[in-house]
C-alpha cells in the first residue's frame, strides 16, 4: 500500500480524532483502543438493528401475503373433482380454519425454531423445497453476478479514464441499451440464435434446464456448465449497466483529485495512477452496490429462470404466489429477506474498515 | 484542476486485455460447448439409437410436479404421470371413450344396485415381481375411506362407498350407500399395498424417496428430479404390452415459447400445449416438414356464467348479483346477442368448434344440441325484443328498467387469460348496441369475487371426462356452500329441482343408453335456463417430430388430442421413428460438428493470446510495477 492510498482503519487509528500526530506509544495505544471500541459498538448497534429487522420482516411476511384476495384451496383444487368435505378436510390439514391469530402465534413460534411449515401445494416442508432450489439460483444468479459486477467494474473504470472518447460514448450507450432489455426478451433471442441456430450459426447450446440429467462426475459438471452459459449471458447483459455507471461516475468524482496530480508528479505510468490510487478511492460507491447486489442473488430471477427452465427460487415464488401457497410464499419472503439484511448488515461491518470516516 | 485523460495510443496494454478478457468469455462460451460424449446440436434425450440403442420420447411440459404421491397429486402433470406409473381399474376406449378392462376385466352390480363386483385380471404384477390382486386395490380404496391425508387428491370417488372388501385375490368388492352409475369410471390409480401399508403419513409422503418406484402400469418411474425432469422405462411386462419406446422423460419447459424452440431443435420429441399452443405457435411449426401440428376437439368447454342469485344450502341468499339477470328473458337476450362465429374467427383464430351442449363433442354419448327451434344463435332484433317483454326498455342509447336505472352489468374475466380479455371487448361491444353497459372486472384470482356471489356474468370453462358425472354435479344444490363466501363445490350457484331430479336419476341409471339421455335433458334444460352459455370448444393444439415419432394414438382416434388423455394411450401406443437408429432430428445435422470446431478454435485463440500476453507482461519495468 503506498502513502498515496486510501488510508484504512489501521493507518487511521496513528492518528487522534483530532487528527494530530500521536504523542507517543501510550497515546497511540489508547487511541486504537478507543477506536476498536467504537468500531464494536458499531457493529453491535447494525446486528442489533438486523435481528430487529429480521423479526419485522417475519411478522410482515404472515400478513403480506394473506392480503392477497384468494382461496388457496380452490385455486389449488381448481377444475379438480373435489367435494365439499374435501375442501374443507384440506382447509384443516392447512389450519386455514383456525382464527387468524392463532395461525400468526404457531406461525412465528413454530418459524423461531426454524419451521417455515409444510407447502400446501408440493406437501413437503418448506425448509426442504427452499434447499431443493436454493443451489440452482445460487450457482445461476452467484456466476452471473461475480460477471456482471466484474465487467462492470472493469468497464466502469475504462469509461471513466477516457471520458468523452468514442470507446466511453459507445460503451456506456451499448451497456444502457442492455439494461432497457427485458431479460426474458433476449433470453428467447440467445435460445433462437444459440440453441436452436441460425443462418449459419449452429445450435450450440440447450434450450432450457440446468441438465440433461443421467451424468456423473466430470461429465455432469461440464453438462451443467453447458446448460448455464445462456442464462448467465442473459443476466450479465442485462446486469452490468449499473456497475459500470456507478464506477465511472465515482471514478469521474476522483479524476480532477490532488492526489493523482501528485502520483503522475512522482512519474507513475498513467495505468499505475489509475489502477493503485484512483480506483480504490472510487470504489467505495461500488463496493456499496456489490454488496445490495449481492443481497438478491439469493431471490433469484423469476423471468430468466421462467425462460431457461431453471429450477431455482425464482421459478418456486412464482409457483407458490399464484396459489398463494402461504408457507411456501412467507419462507421464500423471508429468506430473500434475510439475506437483503444479511448483505446490507454485512456492507455497514465492513465498510468503516474500507472509509475510517464511516461508524464515528 | 483539469485531469488529462492520456491518448487511447498511450494505452497499448489496454487493448491487449481487452482481447485477452473478450477471449476468456469465448474460452468460457466454448468450454460449456464442448462437452464429452455430447454432440452439440442436438440433445441427449432425443428418440434416437443412443450408444445402447434405446428409444426415448421426450415429452415439453409446461408444469412441473406437485407430488409423486397418486394420493396427494392435484395437477394434470402428476396425474397423467400416475396414468403411466399404476393402473386403474378399468380405462376408456381411445375410439369413443367406452369402458375397457383395466385391473379389473370384469365388473357387474347387484340387483339392488349397492353392490359392484369386479374381477381382477391374474396377469398384472408390481415391477418388483409380486403379484397385482384384489387386495391391492381394496387397500387402496380403505386407506383413502380412513385415512384424510390419503384422500386429499381422490377423495370424491370414496365418498358414496360404504365398504371395500378383497374376498379372494380376483374378487374386489365394493358396497355403496347409494346407486352409482360411474362405478366403471372409478380413475384412481391402484398402488400396491405392501409397499404403501409402510407409508406413515399420507399427508405428507410424496412417494420421491426411492427409485424405480414399484408400479404396474405401462411405464416404470425410474428418475425424477425436482422441477426438471420425470423418468420413466418401458414395462416389459405389461399385461397390455410393452411401450414401444424403451424410455420417456417428461421435461418441464416454464415457457411455451423455449419449448416450441426445443421441438424445433429436436431436443424434445414431442410439445404439449398449456392448454394449448397460440395460434402463432401453431402457424410457425406447420412450415416445417419434421413436424406435425396435432389439431383435435378438445375435452374444455369455454362458457359464459350468470349469477344466478347466490345462496346458501339452507337458501340464505348473500352476494350481489344483478337482479334483471333472475329474469330468462334477460339472461336469454344476452346470450342471443353473442356472435359466436366471430369469437371463434377472431379469438380463437379458428382452433375452437362453436359451442352448444354442455358436454363436447368428442363425447359423443353424451353431446348434446339444440333443435332449431331451441337453438340461441346471434339475433340481436329478437335479443331487444326480449329485453322489451322483460321490462328493460331503450331510453336513448341506454336500456332502462321499470325502477328507472340502467342496465349495467358486470363480468368477472381471469387476467391471465388473454381470450377473457378479448371476448370481453366483442361483449361490451355487442351489448352496448342493445343499451346494455358492461364492465369486464379482470382479476389474478376470480375464486374470491366468485364465490362471495359478487358478480353479475363471468368467464367459466371446465374439462370434461367420459363419465360427466362431476361437471354435471357442480350445479346441483348440494354443491351449494355451507356458509355465505364460503367456497364450495358449486360451480355458480344453480340450485333447481328439475335439474337435481334429472342429476339422481342419470346417478341411478345403469343402462348406458338410457342414461345418456337423461344427461341430454339436463343439458337442455341448463340450455333453457339461460344460466350457462357454451360459446366454443377449444381445440387441442399440440405438436411433435415426426422424424422422431412414426405414430402415436390420439383420443378420439379419429382426430383428439395426445397430452394428458384420459388413459395412457398415446405414449404407451408411440411408435418410434427410424427404428435403424438414423435419427432424422433438422438439429443434428451440421450442428455438433461446426459447433465443436469453433469452440476449439477459440479456445485455441485465447490460449496462444493469454501465453502472448503474459509473456509480454513478464518484460514489464521495475518502475511499472511499483
Amino acid at each position: 500500500m503506498t502513502a498515496d492510498s486510501t488510508p484504512a482503519l489501521v493507518q487511521n487509528a496513528d492518528a487522534d480524532i483530532d487528527g494530530r500526530a500521536p504523542a507517543g506509544p501510550t497515546v497511540a495505544r489508547d487511541a486504537r483502543a478507543r477506536n476498536i471500541k467504537v468500531y464494536l459498538q458499531y457493529v453491535a448497534a447494525k446486528i442489533a438493528g438486523a435481528v430487529v429487522s429480521l423479526f419485522a420482516v417475519l411478522v410482515t411476511s404472515f400478513f403480506l401475503f394473506r392480503l392477497i384476495p384468494s382461496d388457496p384451496v380452490k385455486q389449488m383444487t381448481g377444475g379438480r373433482r373435489v367435494s365439499a368435505e374435501q375442501l374443507q378436510s384440506l382447509r384443516h390439514q392447512f389450519g386455514l380454519d383456525q382464527p387468524l391469530w392463532k395461525q400468526f402465534t404457531s406461525y412465528v413460534g413454530d418459524a423461531l425454531t426454524g419451521d417455515f411449515g409444510t407447502s400446501f401445494q408440493f406437501h413437503s416442508p418448506v425448509i426442504d423445497k427452499i434447499t431443493e432450489a436454493l443451489p440452482a439460483t445460487l450457482l445461476l444468479t452467484g456466476t452471473a453476478y461475480v460477471l456482471y459486477t466484474a465487467l462492470g467494474i472493469w468497464l466502469g473504470t475504462r469509461t471513466a479514464w477516457r471520458n468523452g472518447s468514442r470507446s466511453d460514448r459507445f460503451n456506456t450507450a451499448f451497456a444502457l441499451t442492455l439494461y432497457s432489455v427485458p431479460s426474458f426478451w433476449l433470453g428467447l433471442l440467445l435460445i433462437i440464435v444459440f440453441s436452436v441456430g441460425i443462418g449459419p450459426i449452429p445450435g450450440m447450446f440447450p434450450t432450457g434446464g440446468l441438465e440433461s440429467g443421467g451424468e456423473t462426475g466430470l461429465a455432469y459438471v461440464l453438462d451443467v456448465a453447458h446448460h448455464l452459459v445462456l442464462p448467465v449471458i442473459t443476466l450479465v447483459a442485462v446486469g452490468y449497466a449499473q456497475t459500470l455507471l456507478v464506477m465511472r461516475s465515482s471514478l469521474l468524482d476522483e479524476m480532477g483529485s490532488d492526489y493523482l496530480t501528485t502520483a503522475r508528479a512522482k512519474g507513475l505510468r498513467d495505468d499505475v495512477v489509475r489502477r493503485k490510487h484512483a480506483v480504490p478511492n472510487a470504489m467505495l460507491p461500488t463496493f456499496t452496490l456489490m454488496f445490495v447486489n449481492l443481497g438478491h442473488v439469493v431471490a433469484g430471477q423469476i423471468l430468466v429462470e421462467t425462460v431457461f427452465s431453471w429450477p431455482g427460487l425464482g421459478g418456486l415464488f412464482y409457483q407458490a404466489l399464484s396459489v398463494p401457497d402461504l408457507p411456501l410464499v412467507q419462507g421464500l419472503f423471508f429468506v430473500f429477506a434475510t439475506a437483503v439484511i444479511l448483505a446490507n448488515t454485512l456492507a455497514d461491518v465492513l465498510y468503516p474498515l474500507l472509509d475510517p470516516r464511516v461508524g464515528r | 484542476m483539469v485531469t488529462r485523460v492520456p491518448p487511447p495510443s498511450a494505452q497499448p496494454r489496454s487493448r491487449m486485455r481487452t482481447l485477452l478478457a473478450s477471449g476468456a468469455a469465448a474460452l468460457a462460451l466454448a468450454a460449456g460447448s464442448i462437452v464429452p460424449g455430447m454432440p452439440v446440436g442436438a440433445a441427449p434425450q432425443q428418440a434416437q439409437a443412443a450408444d445402447n440403442g434405446k428409444t426415448t420420447l421426450t415429452v415439453a411440459v409446461a408444469q412441473s410436479v406437485d407430488s409423486l404421491s397418486p394420493f396427494l397429486a392435484q395437477r394434470l402433470m402428476s396425474t397423467s404421470v400416475h396414468r403411466l406409473m399404476y393402473d386403474f381399474l378399468t380405462n376408456y376406449d381411445p375410439k369413443d371413450n367406452h369402458t375397457v378392462p383395466g385391473l379389473a376385466t370384469k365388473w357387474e352390480p347387484s340387483a339392488d344396485k349397492l353392490t359392484w363386483t369386479y374381477t381382477i385380471r391374474p396377469n398384472s404384477k408390481w415391477s418388483d415381481g409380486q403379484q397385482a390382486t384384489a387386495e391391492d386395490a381394496a387397500w387402496t380404496f380403505n386407506k383413502m375411506m380412513t385415512d384424510e391425508g390419503a384422500a386429499t387428491a381422490n377423495g370424491s370417488f370414496v365418498a358414496n362407498f360404504k365398504k371395500v372388501t378383497a374376498p379372494s385375490p380376483e374378487k374386489l368388492v365394493i358396497e355403496l350407500k347409494q346407486p352409482q352409475a360411474t362405478m366403471a369410471a372409478l380413475d384412481v390409480p391402484i398402488v400396491p399395498k405392501h409397499v404403501w401399508e409402510k407409508v406413515g403419513d399420507f399427508s405428507k409422503f410424496n412417494n420421491d424417496t426411492k427409485f424405480p418406484i414399484v408400479g404396474n402400469g405401462p411405464y416404470i418411474l425410474t428418475d425424477y428430479k425436482v422441477d426438471q425432469y420425470v423418468k420413466l422405462k418401458a414395462n416389459k411386462s405389461f399385461w397390455r404390452g410393452a411401450p414401444k419406446f424403451d424410455e420417456l422423460v417428461f421435461k418441464t419447459y416454464k415457457d411455451q415459447d423455449a419449448a416450441v424452440a426445443a421441438l424445433r431443435k429436436g431436443e424434445v420429441s414431442f410439445v404439449a400445449g398449456a392448454p394449448a399452443l397460440t395460434p402463432a405457435q401453431a402457424a410457425s411449426l406447420k412450415g416445417d416438414k419434421n413436424i406435425k401440428v396435432n389439431e383435435g376437439p378438445g375435452r374444455r368447454f369455454f362458457a359464459l356464467a350468470t349469477n344466478p342469485g347466490a345462496q346458501t344450502k339452507d337458501g340464505k341468499k348473500f352476494g350481489d348479483g344483478n337482479k334483471a339477470l333472475l329474469d330468462q328473458k334477460v339472461r336469454q337476450a344476452l346470450f342471443l346477442s353473442i356472435d359466436r362465429k366471430t369469437i371463434i374467427d377472431k379469438v380463437f383464430q379458428g382452433h375452437a368448434v362453436e359451442g352448444q351442449g354442455y358436454i363436447p363433442p368428442r363425447f359423443s354419448d353424451y353431446f348434446w344440441q339444440p333443435s332449431d327451434s331451441q337453438k340461441l344463435s346471434y339475433d340481436p332484433d329478437r335479443a331487444g325484443k326480449l329485453l322489451d317483454q322483460a321490462g328493460y326498455k331503450l331510453k336513448g342509447d341506454q336500456r332502462v328498467g321499470k325502477d328507472g336505472k340502467p342496465l349495467d352489468l358486470r363480468i368477472l374475466c381471469h387476467a391471465t387469460d388473454p381470450n377473457d380479455k378479448a371476448i370481453g371487448k366483442y361483449l361490451k361491444e355487442w351489448w352496448g348496441k342493445l343499451g346494455i353497459g358492461l364492465k369486464v372486472d379482470c382479476r389474478d384470482d376470480v375464486s374470491v369475487p366468485w364465490y362471495a356471489g359478487e358478480y353479475d356474468l363471468a368467464f367459466d370453462g371446465w374439462s370434461v371426462n367420459p363419465d360427466p358425472d362431476f361437471v354435471l354435479g357442480i350445479h346441483t344444490c348440494s354443491a351449494l356452500p355451507a356458509k355465505a363466501k364460503e367456497s364450495a363445490a358449486t360451480d355458480n350457484f344453480i340450485c333447481d329441482k328439475t335439474y337435481d331430479e334429472l342429476y339422481k336419476k342419470q346417478l341411478a341409471e345403469y343402462d348406458p343408453a338410457k342414461r345418456a339421455d337423461i344427461v341430454k335433458q339436463m343439458e337442455s334444460w341448463m340450455y333453457d335456463s339461460g344460466y350457462m352459455n357454451i360459446i366454443a370448444y377449444p381445440n387441442a393444439v399440440e405438436a411433435y417430430r415426426t422424424d422422431q415419432i412414426k405414430s402415436i394414438t390420439t383420443m378420439p382416434e379419429a382426430a383428439g388430442n395426445i397430452y394428458g388423455q384420459d388413459g395412457y394411450w398415446s405414449w404407451w401406443s408411440a411408435v418410434p421413428a427410424a427404428a435403424d437408429g438414423k435419427n432424422g432430428s433438422a438439429a443434428d445435422s451440421g450442428g455438433s460438428s461446426t459447433g465443436v470446431v469453433i469452440g476449439i478454435v477459440v479456445a485455441v485463440v485465447v490460449v496462444a493470446g493469454g501465453g502472448f500476453l503474459l509473456a509480454r507482461r513478464r518484460r514489464s519495468t521495475a518502475e511499472e510495477r511499483e
